[in-house]
């Protein structure tokens, strides 16, 4: 392999694993504007430099912050493509799109608004994204003022009364439109309220003045699985039955995430409730890979580090955690080893230092077919020790490679535009959520560096034709 | 005042404090001490002051002690090896708390004073530094005629040092927000650029979690400081394992435990100036059951880094707290300058022999480190002019 395609390979994967990783909000070590300017900048040289792989990576499992950002500067810079590669863009955008959650779409049509961004091509995407949603005028209540954007900017023809709603609401005495009479009646009429989503019944709630717990009761038929998650507690708190104490069905690692915001004792209390959810996301998740990995170990790191920042809280942990029911599905013979805590994983606990060497240790001791490390990859207790005992281990007691390791890192780190590797011999790749982590384990060969750039594009290509022929995941779409 | 230089002359002992290896950000590396079995019968807690104020704090008849103090520690212990509990964990005294406010000063009596039967309340480090500026703060013994009146009579007051806090020092907030304590961790060695700036050591585990945090309100020296600014970063120690040793699983366990040995190495050699010199010279502040709160002073060597600070030792001389502060360059020369003098009683012309110079040399050495005022300005004047004709003088033109 020529060392231009041997860059090219790390440009790319480099990129993948910060796409996938780095959100622009603060992680432990670095504050939200260095992770924005050292993820700007990675866009901006991935986007002159591989174009065409640039787009390629909205076929993969970036996350929403970055899938929109690929979207906005493909669009930006669409006059520097040819004509093929416009309709090449064009259908992955649309893809991407269709499978982004509505308010993030919504923030790309008020940053292409922001930025002057007006052709006949980006009006036609934006008008095909609008048309093709559900109801308009559900989004026109509760995207209101983002859908006038959008109207505004692509010149949108709305249905008559999307239309008035939006621009011309003080004059109209009554929709045929339901929920637009709802809208129109939850201003005057308290009952009315409880017809709408419940972004849009929160304000107006406190407006009447309705107290938190009637409002809740009221509104609990309206909830989606995220917020009836997210109010579980406060629910609890104020004793409203109605939001349900039942897990809803919500994405491994978002339940893994509310399992750690909760308090141990709380923890311990709903121990057999917890778990089985948590196996049964697991489940959902692996799917028919389930018990197809033969003998697994995982070292998961819940050093302190793992404890993330104000705004992405455990993060890592809820990642690790996550991973570890996904193993534990995934493997037909599994051990979780944790660096501090013992005992069942349910109660994990972010504190102490991070001596991955000597738990990567006592994990290869058991000779599996496929060690996996969750970790953020700043290895201090002493520092690169990992790296040592994983390149000791390759060269000394397992030559042959019968252990295929891989370390997956939930967190960006934007001073070397990469996730933090443990060391050369070992693939490192950004994981979000855990549920993706089979798919990402796949990109992991290429990260070694063993894989040459023409095999990264053909499983690229592949994975561009598997995501515009699939059918649209319908849990986003909704 | 009393001179301080009186009390004996010891080594610290670090039995039962292990180093562990060391977490680095930019230049600032943060070195665990780990305590494998924790002295329970003496604990430590902060109390919060009010961090813009200025706290006046009595020392003597007729000496007070004017500095920012940020928080004071209390110490808790039992008189029967039973365990001490931590005094926030208690209902407080209501008139306590409820302190007037009016101007921004406060008056603190006495550095280390008893609250209560078995608890001790003291200005953390600044028991140290007052201990330092308080160094042979009586002034000359003998009137010698070239001092003034003012320096026989008054003494050295006032005397002032300036410091930084921890604040102040870029990287140092960052270090220690994202540094991972270790679980049995009772201490911690802070280096900034490979330079040991400060170490602290507390009894128990639980004391070093709610204290860790007053380390950034703490003092730090010029060179601390400037180090800080001047170097961005340090470099990471990387481990490194013998491959040619390891054959099986417990060859590397092996190699493991022998890398880890080599950090509690590290640490004797980084921290040699603290811990491996035996001339530091300790006075006895307070007793209280088998442990001794007292303050050190080093033999201020200007050519070696020297470390002022405060410890609590068991009977057996182990220690229970510790607390340092790096004197910078010119706070040490400053030391030895006043030890040397008052080695000599004050007079000129044998300390200026002792110290290889002569009167003329001595004296304008005195004025550079802050002295100037306590010999007679004819003197000094005549010492510049000499000094100046001869060519050896300073580079800054003369006072006016």
């Amino acid at each position: 392999m020529s060392l231009a395609d041997r860059i090219a390979c790390e440009d790319v994967v480099m990129f993948v694993n910060a796409a996938v990783t780095s959100t622009g909000q603060r992680e432990f070590r670095a504050d939200a504007a260095e992770q924005r300017m050292s993820l700007g900048f990675l866009h901006e040289y991935v986007l002159g430099n591989y174009r065409d792989l640039y787009a390629a990576t909205l076929a993969l499992d970036v996350n929403h912050f970055n899938g929109a950002l690929v979207v906005t500067n493909l669009l930006r810079t669409a006059n520097l493509a040819g004509p093929q590669r416009r309709a090449v863009e064009g259908r992955l955008i649309a893809a991407r799109l269709r499978r982004l959650p509505p308010q993030r779409v919504y923030r790309v049509f008020g940053e292409l608004r922001r930025l002057g961004v007006n052709n006949r091509r980006t009006r036609a995407i934006i008008r095909d994204w609008v048309a093709a949603r559900p109801d308009p005028a559900f989004d026109a209540v509760k995207y209101r003022r983002s859908l006038s954007v959008a109207a505004r900017h692509a010149h949108l023809s709305l249905p008559a009364e999307v239309g008035t709603v939006l621009f011309d609401w003080r004059r109209p005495k009554r929709y045929d439109t339901p929920i637009l009479e709802a809208w129109r009646r939850a201003h005057y009429e308290q009952r009315a309220l409880y017809e709408l989503p419940y972004t849009v019944a929160e304000g107006l709630a406190v407006r009447h003045g309705i107290s938190r717990a009637r409002f809740l009761t009221g509104i609990a038929p309206k909830l989606t699985d995220g917020e009836r998650l997210r109010l579980q507690t406060s629910a609890r708190r104020l004793d409203v039955a109605a939001v349900g104490t039942e897990l809803p069905r919500v994405p491994l690692t978002r339940l893994a995430s509310y399992v750690l915001s909760l308090s141990r004792p709380d923890r311990v209390r709903r121990r057999a409730e917890l778990t089985d959810a948590l196996r049964a996301a697991a489940r959902r998740a692996a799917g028919r890979q389930a018990g197809s990995w033969g003998r697994v170990v995982a070292v998961l790191d819940d050093s302190y580090s793992a404890s993330g920042s104000g705004v992405k809280r455990r993060r890592p942990l809820a990642v690790a955690l996550a991973t570890h029911y996904l193993l534990e599905t995934l493997a037909a013979d599994y051990t979780g080893l944790w660096l501090h805590h013992r005992g069942d994983p349910l109660l994990v606990h972010p504190i102490g230092s991070t001596g991955l060497g000597a738990r990567i240790v006592d994990g290869l001791e058991r000779r599996p077919d496929r060690l996996v490390v969750v970790s953020d990859g700043w290895d201090n207790a002493p520092s690169g020790q990992a790296a040592e005992v994983l390149r000791v281990w390759r060269t000394r007691l397992d030559p042959g490679e019968r252990t295929s390791i891989v370390h997956l890192n939930p967190v960006y780190d934007s001073d070397s535009f990469d996730v933090r590797r443990l060391g050369s011999t070992v693939a490192t790749v950004g994981v979000r959520d855990a549920e993706d982590a089979a798919a990402l384990v796949e990109l992991a060969r290429f990260a070694t560096g063993t894989a040459t750039f023409d095999e990264l594009r053909a499983h690229l290509a592949a994975r561009v034709d598997r995501f515009l022929a699939a059918p649209d995941d319908p849990a986003v779409a909704a | 005042m009393t001179s301080t230089g009186v009390g004996r002359r010891t080594g610290l002992d670090l039995t039962g404090l292990v180093a562990g290896p060391a977490q680095l950000w930019g230049a600032v590396r943060l070195q665990p001490l780990l305590r494998a079995v924790p002295v329970t019968d003496l604990r430590l807690h902060a109390r919060l002051y009010d961090p813009d104020d200025v706290s006046i704090v009595k020392v003597g008849p007729r000496a007070a002690y004017v500095a920012y103090v940020p928080h004071a520690f209390v110490a808790n212990w039992t008189t029967d090896a039973t365990p001490a509990a931590v005094y926030g964990t208690q209902l407080r005294d209501p008139d306590a708390t409820g302190q007037p406010r009016g101007i921004g000063l406060h008056f603190r009596r006495r550095m280390a004073r008893r609250d209560d039967k078995r608890r001790l309340r003291f200005l953390p480090l600044h028991l140290a530094l007052e201990g330092y500026l308080a160094l042979q703060f009586g002034g000359p013994a003998i009137a010698w005629e070239e001092w003034t009146r003012q320096a026989v009579t008054r003494g050295l007051s006032p005397r002032a040092e300036a410091a930084y806090t921890g604040v102040e020092v870029p990287g140092l907030a960052d270090a220690l927000r994202i540094f991972e304590i270790h679980p049995e961790q009772c201490g911690m060695l802070l280096y900034v650029a490979d330079a040991l700036a400060a170490a602290f050591v507390v009894p128990h585990p639980d004391d070093y979690r709610a204290l860790h945090p007053t380390v950034l309100h703490d003092l730090y020296g010029e060179l601390v400081y400037q180090y800080a600014h001047l170097y961005p970063a340090a470099p990471e120690f990387q481990t490194t394992l013998d491959e040619n040793r390891v054959h099986s699983v417990a060859d590397l366990r092996a190699e493991i435990d022998r890398s880890g040995a080599a950090w509690s190495e590290s640490a004797s050699l980084m921290a040699g100036g603290l811990f491996g010199t035996e001339r530091l010279s300790a006075e006895p502040v307070y007793r209280m059951g088998r442990f001794t709160l007292s303050r050190f002073l080093p033999a201020f060597t200007p050519e070696t880094e020297n470390h002022i600070g405060e410890s609590i030792t068991d009977e057996d001389g182990r220690l229970a707290y510790l607390k340092t502060f790096r004197l910078s360059a010119a706070q040490a020369r400053r030391g030895h300058l006043l030890g040397q003098l008052a080695a000599h009683d004050w007079s000129l012309d044998a300390t200026a022999e002792a110290l290889g110079t002569d009167r003329s040399g001595l004296a304008v050495r005195l004025d550079r480190s802050g002295f100037g005022h306590l010999l007679r300005p004819e003197i000094i004047d005549a010492c510049r002019n000499q000094a100046r004709r001869s060519g050896r003088g300073s580079a800054r033109p003369p006072a006016r």
